[in-house]
């Protein structure tokens, strides 16, 4: 084992930049660095350069036209620009307004801005195998529900939504449909056609693209009330002077994800599972989180009984390798991971979750190297609880 | 957030990590709801702590300040280690960052715990005052003001 090894296994957080999508935004910071709204050459170059992005991300996702693709400042403000530029439009003096309950933080703001500001909105809970169902959206669609935002994938959880199905619902019920697809774009086949969803958002850096970069998908004929104001740009739906070199690596990065998806999808389900079993037959008391079969490649996530997740997390920094917990130490929040709490998982298990996600750089060796290193931190710090053979019985294997 | 040297120390090689079979007196504090839990006992001679052993679930800060507790609270007197207070076992690591220095009020818990248990066995009087841990509105994770502002003061 190697000391100075380094294990990135927290893709779901952030990527690197690809070196080709660098290569290819670079000249827009620097020579061609022109205001895509001004007429003269420097500011034609850029204008056609951020178009030709914008036709590129459109035809990725199946967009009918490429003016329903708005570049944001990330997924945060597309979720943002989603729940309230939508509901504000369409029912300006309140309405019903349904996302899920194990959304981002960025669709559970808003969500609780509206709230506030008189909306009625449901949190609709998914069921334990981390899946909403769409029994349960049809049971909470009411006749004034403006919008359904549901995630296309958790991202702690890497369970798959039926967006499709749910997205028929919504449409029956005549409330439009709005998807998180920060952690899925690229990863799986995604098309807003196929999907039937009216809004979709997208997060550049998920995808070894630039941080600081997103996509509004907004199909035509959806009313939105822009969020950020100023000089009109991005068809008068979001202001501000457009990031033609971020543009142009969310673009490059989006093709490159889908050049090779479905080896990456066969090559990351491979690594997951061998991640999976390697660390259920190493370690008792330790489960897959969710158990719907429909998850996310490059996403495991896993209760480890009877250990707190900082410390795991911290032992593994010690060791070079990268992860996330849901504990609420980790997080500086008061509580455990809303998402494990909202499929029913105990708070005393949450403090103990651990997401590992993986990607373009992952090897076996990568796999094998942490379970090498796993099982003993978490043996030492099941042996150091005073409750773990009180709560979980036999001693550590 | 960033823990100190000190606190990485303790955290990766805990001191007087386990359980004496023999304890004058144990104490129990926390809960794995909270995701904190800390057992103490301890061996007194005349008065004064001879050993004392932990075992902590819970987080980087909640093992470190376990860990410091008892280095700090060996060779004292029962007045003295029950007198330990949060800022201190801070102190003695360096500091904690603010959203942590409540995992310190686990381990001085715990030890006026063990204290009042061996007095208590001995058919004296409890003398830690109480405990954190027992006042119903008592929030491990809360955050106090003046934590966050001014850690030092």
């Amino acid at each position: 084992m190697s000391d100075n090894r380094f294990v990135y296994f927290d893709y779901a957080a952030t990527t690197p930049v690809d070196p080709r999508v660098l290569d290819a935004m670079t000249p827009y910071f620097t020579e061609l660095f022109g205001n895509a709204n001004s007429l003269y050459g420097v500011g034609r170059q850029a204008f056609n350069a951020l178009e030709d992005a914008r036709s590129r991300v459109a035809r990725s996702i199946g967009a009918a036209e490429p003016r329903e693709i708005i570049f944001t400042s990330g997924g945060t403000e597309s979720d943002n620009a989603a729940i309230i530029g939508i509901t504000r439009a369409i029912a300006p003096k309140g309405g019903h307004v349904i996302v899920s309950a194990f959304e981002h933080h960025a669709i559970l703001g808003p969500a609780h801005l509206l709230e506030k500001d008189g909306y009625d909105v449901t949190y609709l809970r998914p069921r334990a195998d981390g899946v909403v169902h769409v029994e349960d959206l049809q049971s909470a669609l009411r006749e004034d529900t403006v919008l359904v935002s549901v995630m296309h994938a958790n991202n702690e959880l890497g369970t798959i939504q039926p967006i499709a199905e749910l997205a028929a619902a919504a449409h029956a019920s005549g409330a439009l449909m709005h998807t998180d697809a920060a952690q899925s774009v690229g990863q799986i086949p995604f098309n807003v056609v196929e999907l039937g969803i009216d809004a979709a958002t997208f997060s550049s850096h998920k995808i070894y693209g630039p941080k600081g970069v997103g996509v509004l998908y907004l199909r035509r004929g959806v009313r939105f009330q822009p969020q950020i104001n100023g000089g009109g740009q991005e068809f008068k739906r979001r202001s501000g002077t457009q990031n033609v070199g971020g543009a142009i690596g969310f673009a490059t990065a989006l093709e490159l994800m889908l050049e090779d998806q479905s080896e990456e999808i066969a090559r990351l389900t491979g690594l997951r599972e061998k991640f999976e079993k390697g660390v259920i037959s190493a370690l008792e008391n330790t489960e897959v989180s969710a158990k719907a079969d429909n998850r996310l490649p490059n996403i495991a996530h896993m209760l480890i009984k009877g250990v707190e997740g900082e410390s795991m997390l911290l032992q593994l920094d010690a060791k070079g390798v990268a992860v996330s917990t849901g504990s609420a130490c980790s997080s500086g929040s008061l509580e455990p991971s809303h998402v494990l709490l909202s499929i029913g998982c105990p708070q005393e298990l949450a403090h103990g979750s651990l997401r590992a996600s993986f990607g373009r750089f992952t090897t076996e060796e990568d796999i094998d190297y942490f379970l090498e290193v796993f099982p003993p931190i978490v043996n030492r710090l099941r042996a150091m609880s005073p409750v773990y053979d009180k709560m979980f019985g036999s001693s550590a294997k | 957030m960033q823990y100190s040297e000190k606190v990485m120390d303790h955290f990766n090689n805990p001191r007087n990590v386990g359980v004496i079979d023999d304890a004058d007196g144990v104490g129990e504090v926390g809960n794995p709801v909270c995701g904190d839990m800390m057992k103490i006992s301890i061996k007194v001679d005349d008065d004064s702590i001879s050993d004392v052993m932990f075992q902590t679930l819970g987080c980087g800060a909640a093992i470190a300040t376990s860990s410091i507790v008892t280095e700090m609270a060996k060779g004292m007197t029962l007045e003295q280690a029950v007198a330990i207070s949060k800022k201190q076992v801070a102190d003695e690591l360096d500091g904690l960052p603010p959203a942590k220095m409540h995992c310190s009020i686990l381990a001085t818990d715990g030890l006026k715990a063990a204290v009042d248990d061996y007095l208590n066995k001995n058919g004296r009087e409890p003398i830690s005052g109480g405990l954190a841990h027992d006042d119903p509105n008592f929030d491990p994770h809360a955050i106090e003001p003046e934590e966050v502002c001014d850690v030092e003061g």
